[in-house]
C-alpha cells in the first residue's frame, strides 16, 4: 500500500536518468567554482610557483630542457591536482553535502563521475593556462598534438583515482595530508608512464618508442575507473 | 477530502524496524531496536547524548548499513532498495547541507534535477514560497543567516515532496526568532500528511510538534507514549522518569 503514496503526491517525480543525474553533478561544481573561483585560483597560483620555481633552481641548457621539461611539468599537475581534488571534496563535506549527495536517489557512480567529469574539468583549465607560459618560460614547444593527447590521458588517470581517493581521505581530520599520501604512491604508474611519453615526444623519437607508455596510459585509465566506479558506493558509506 | 488524506486512509505503516543492532567495530551503538511510525505521525525520538539517535535516523535515510536486523521503509527494505526508499525521504540535519556558492534557486533546481522533480521551476517557486525565501531566491546562500539557511534547508529536503521527514536536531544553532519561524514552517510541511521522526533536545519544541514521543536510550527505545497519554507539560517528567528508571540506573552503574 505504501508504493501508492507517490501516485497520490502532489508533486510529481520520477526517477532521475543517469545522465541527468551526472550532468546535474557536474554544472553544480561547475557553477559554484565559476563564481567563487576558489578551486582554479589556488591550483594556478600553485602551479606558477612550481614552474617559475624549478625555472630558476635549475639553470638548463637547450639540450638539458627536453630532458627535464617532462618530469617538471607532471610534478607541477600532479602538486596542483592534488590542491584542486582536496578542495573539491572539502566543499562537499564541510556543509554536509556529500550527505545530501548520497541521501539523492541516484547511482552512486553517477555522483562519482560527476564530480570527477568536473575535477578533470578544472586540471583542464589549470593545464590550458600553464601550458603557454611553461612554453615560453623553458623555450620548450608543448604544443604538439601527441603531447596533448597524453596530457589529457595522464590527467583522466590522475583524476579518476584522485576523486575516489579525495572521497575517502575527506572523511579523516587530516584530509590535506592523507590525500598525497594515499594519493601519489597508487597514481605512480600513470605519472611514470606521462612521464616517459612526454619526455619522449620533447626529445623527437619515434613514433614507435612512444606507442607503449600511450598503450600504458590508455589501460590505466581503464582500470582505474573501473575500479573507482565498483568500489565508490563502499568507500563513501560508513 | 484532499490527496494527502487519503492517502492517511489507504496507507499503513511508513517505517518498521525490528531488532536493529548497529555495531562500529567493537563498540555497539543500537542493540536490538525496534520501532514503528504510521502514515502521519510526528514522533519525536528523545535521549541523551550518545543513546544513538543520529545513528539510528542515518540508518533509516539508508546513509549507514545496519549490522543486523530489519529496516523497512514505505514497502521497502533497507539496504536492498535504498535507492526506492530515498525517493521518499527528506533528511534535515544542524548542518544545512547546501552550497555556500549558488543561489538559493540554484540549490533547489540542483536537488531537484537530483530527486528527477518535473515542472521543477513551479515547485522551486512554492517552496521557496513556503520558507519565506522567495525574495531572495537569486542570493547567494552565503549571504543568508543560519536561520535562513536553515529555512531553505527545509525547502531542500521537500523539494521532491517526500512522504518521510527525517528531521536530526534542526533547532541546533539558531536563535529564538529563527526557532519560531522554523516551527511555523515545519509546522505548514507537516501538515501535509508527512510521517516524521524528530530528534531534539529542546523538548518545549518537540511537545508541541509531536503527536508520540519515544525515549531512545543506549542503543533501545526504552519508553513510549503518545501526547495524549502525557499530561499538559510533562514531557519533562515523562523523559526523566525514562532514563532515570531502576534499569537504566543499573545499566549506568
Amino acid at each position: 500500500m505504501a508504493h501508492d503514496i507517490k501516485a497520490a503526491s502532489q508533486t510529481v517525480t520520477s526517477r532521475p536518468s543517469y545522465l541527468r543525474s551526472l550532468g546535474a553533478i557536474v554544472w553544480k561544481d561547475l557553477a559554484a567554482e565559476l563564481r567563487s573561483r576558489e578551486l582554479l585560483s589556488s591550483m594556478l597560483v600553485f602551479a606558477m610557483l612550481v614552474i617559475l620555481i624549478f625555472n630558476f633552481a635549475l639553470e638548463l641548457n637547450a639540450n638539458e630542457r627536453a630532458n627535464v621539461s617532462a618530469g617538471v611539468l607532471w610534478v607541477t599537475f600532479a602538486f596542483a591536482g592534488t590542491l584542486g581534488l582536496n578542495r573539491s571534496m572539502a566543499v562537499e563535506k564541510d556543509r554536509g553535502c556529500l550527505d545530501g549527495l548520497l541521501l539523492a536517489p541516484v547511482d552512486r557512480s553517477a555522483i562519482y563521475f560527476g564530480k570527477m567529469i568536473a575535477n578533470l574539468a578544472f586540471m583542464l583549465m589549470v593545464e590550458a593556462i600553464v601550458l603557454p607560459i611553461y612554453s615560453i618560460l623553458y623555450n620548450v614547444n608543448l604544443f604538439q598534438p601527441v603531447l596533448l593527447a597524453i596530457i589529457l590521458l595522464g590527467s583522466v588517470g590522475y583524476v579518476a583515482v584522485g576523486t575516489l581517493l579525495a572521497s575517502m581521505a575527506v572523511q579523516a581530520r587530516t584530509r590535506d595530508v592523507l590525500l598525497p599520501i594515499l594519493l601519489f604512491p597508487v597514481v605512480l604508474p600513470i605519472l611514470i608512464s606521462a612521464v616517459k611519453a612526454s619526455g619522449k615526444i620533447l626529445a623527437a623519437e619515434a613514433m614507435n618508442d612512444i606507442w607503449p607508455f600511450i598503450n600504458l596510459l590508455i589501460s590505466y585509465d581503464m582500470i582505474f575507473i573501473a575500479v573507482a566506479m565498483i568500489v565508490f558506493d563502499f568507500v563513501v558509506e560508513e | 477530502m484532499s490527496s494527502r488524506e487519503l492517502v492517511i486512509d489507504i496507507a499503513n505503516q511508513m517505517i518498521r524496524v525490528k531488532k536493529l543492532v548497529k555495531r562500529f567495530g567493537l563498540k555497539t551503538i543500537l542493540r536490538g531496536l525496534d520501532f514503528e511510525a504510521e502514515q502521519g505521525e510526528f514522533i519525536g525520538l528523545l535521549g541523551p547524548n550518545g543513546a544513538g539517535k543520529t545513528t539510528f535516523l542515518r540508518i533509516l535515510s539508508s546513509l549507514a548499513r545496519p549490522t543486523m536486523g530489519a529496516v523497512n521503509i514505505a514497502g521497502f527494505e533497507l539496504p536492498g532498495q535504498a535507492a526506492a526508499v530515498r525517493q521518499r525521504l527528506g533528511v534535515l540535519s544542524h548542518q544545512p547541507v547546501l552550497y555556500g556558492d549558488l543561489t538559493a534557486e540554484e540549490n533547489l533546481l540542483f536537488f531537484g534535477r537530483l530527486y528527477g522533480v518535473v515542472e521543477l521551476d513551479e515547485r522551486i517557486t512554492a517552496v521557496l514560497d513556503m520558507v519565506g525565501l522567495a525574495p531572495r531566491r537569486r542570493d547567494l546562500l552565503r549571504t543568508f543567516s543560519r536561520g535562513m539557511q536553515q529555512r531553505l534547508a527545509i525547502g531542500r529536503a521537500i523539494i521532491h515532496d517526500p512522504d518521510i521527514l527525517l528531521l536530526d536536531e534542526p533547532y541546533t544553532g539558531l536563535d529564538q526568532d529563527a526557532s519560531v519561524m522554523l516551527d511555523d514552517v515545519l509546522r505548514q510541511v507537516t501538515s501535509q500528511g508527512r510521517t516524521v521522526v524528530m530528534t531534539s533536545h529542546d523538548l518545549s519544541r518537540v511537545a508541541e510538534l509531536a503527536k508520540r514521543f519515544d525515549v531512545l536510550s543506549r542503543g533501545k527505545i526504552i519508553a513510549s507514549a503518545t501526547r495524549a497519554e502525557i499530561p499538559q507539560d510533562g514531557l519533562l517528567a515523562f523523559y526523566r522518569q525514562a532514563v532515570n528508571s531502576p534499569a537504566e540506573a543499573a545499566h549506568g552503574a
